[in-house]
């Protein structure tokens, strides 16, 4: 789907704040100058087509009471790779399963992101993945630092 | 949190109706009004329970590039590194972490020349050891979702 330029419009005007009113797609469709049965049309399209994965919220993790997370990065043959990733995205404590390319120094292909409400939970988690998918290599790249966190802006001004 | 928020916000986190009334929708799946849907929604987000409402894009379908990009920096320089890569709007999340790779970002840009050319230029600074680009082959799951019990 080609997006004009009304979508992009569109698609700034929803990453600013969700009014928390009755007719919030109203406020949102004055805002952009648009009718709101417009705007409904094109952000259901969206949702049918893809560009939207979710329509609804992110939490604080700190806040609900998921204290420490950790990226983990496995090691996966390749000929197991699909039905592993598979079996760990079903896990609710894994957040995003992706597979990624590896590097000469840096062998590993499957990378879950862990929640738990401690360091050493996260570590029996990771545990119990790598004995249910018979894995014997990771690495637990737990976070030292957050230097930055926030959501894409997409189509804005400055990166036009 | 009562019981009832922890229900609101587990419907809130994936099905925010596209409607004309939204709340309402969502206060008939809980059995409640629109009302006190909307009262314990602002509560809850003046509380700092909510991150952001709202749609979530997927930013291939976007047309944008990902990349996730772990650097080896050397010990001294890690803040200014961070802070370089910090003033690019596609650096989204940007963590220190343990291991020999000890700064992890992630990086969007509207193609891969953009791409290339930022990631050279962070690979020429002073303490950067190596920098090595993991691009995603696939994606099996992408969803920041929690059941609140």
């Amino acid at each position: 789907m080609i997006m004009d330029d009304l979508d992009k419009k569109i698609i700034r005007a929803m990453q600013d704040e969700f009014p928390l009113v009755a007719e919030p797609y109203k406020e949102l469709a004055n805002t952009i100058g648009i009718s709101e049965d417009e705007l409904l049309t094109r952000l259901q399209g969206y949702k049918e087509n893809g560009q939207i994965r979710k329509m609804g919220a992110v939490l604080r993790h700190r806040e609900v009471g998921y204290k420490s997370n950790v990226l983990c990065a496995w090691e996966v043959p390749a000929e197991r790779l699909e039905a592993v990733a598979l079996k760990m995205s079903e896990d609710p404590a894994v957040s995003h399963c992706y597979d990624r390319n590896t590097q000469p120094d840096w062998p590993y292909n499957v990378y879950t992101m862990i929640h738990g409400h401690s360091r050493e939970e996260c570590e029996a988690i990771a545990e119990r993945l790598a004995g249910q998918n018979d894995l014997t290599n990771r690495a637990m790249l737990f976070s030292v630092k957050e230097w930055k966190k926030t959501s894409m802006r997409y189509f804005t001004e400055e990166n036009q | 949190m009562t019981p009832f928020d922890k229900q609101l916000l587990n419907v809130l986190q994936t099905k925010l109706p596209i409607s004309k009334r939204p709340f309402a929708d969502m206060a008939k799946m809980l059995e409640t009004d629109e009302e006190t849907v909307l009262e314990r929604l602002k509560q809850l987000k003046e509380e700092g329970y909510l991150r952001r409402i709202g749609p979530f894009f997927d930013s291939e379908k976007l047309g944008y590039k990902g990349v996730l990009v772990a650097v080896k920096v050397k010990q001294g320089y890690m803040e200014e590194v961070a802070e370089f890569i910090n003033r690019y709007p596609g650096a989204t999340h940007n963590y220190e972490r343990e291991g020999r790779y000890n700064l992890w970002f992630t990086l969007l840009t509207e193609n891969e020349m953009q791409r290339d050319l930022i990631l050279e230029k962070i690979k020429a600074l002073p303490g950067v050891e190596n920098l090595i680009n993991l691009v995603a082959r696939k994606k099996y799951k992408i969803n920041v979702q929690f059941d609140l019990k």
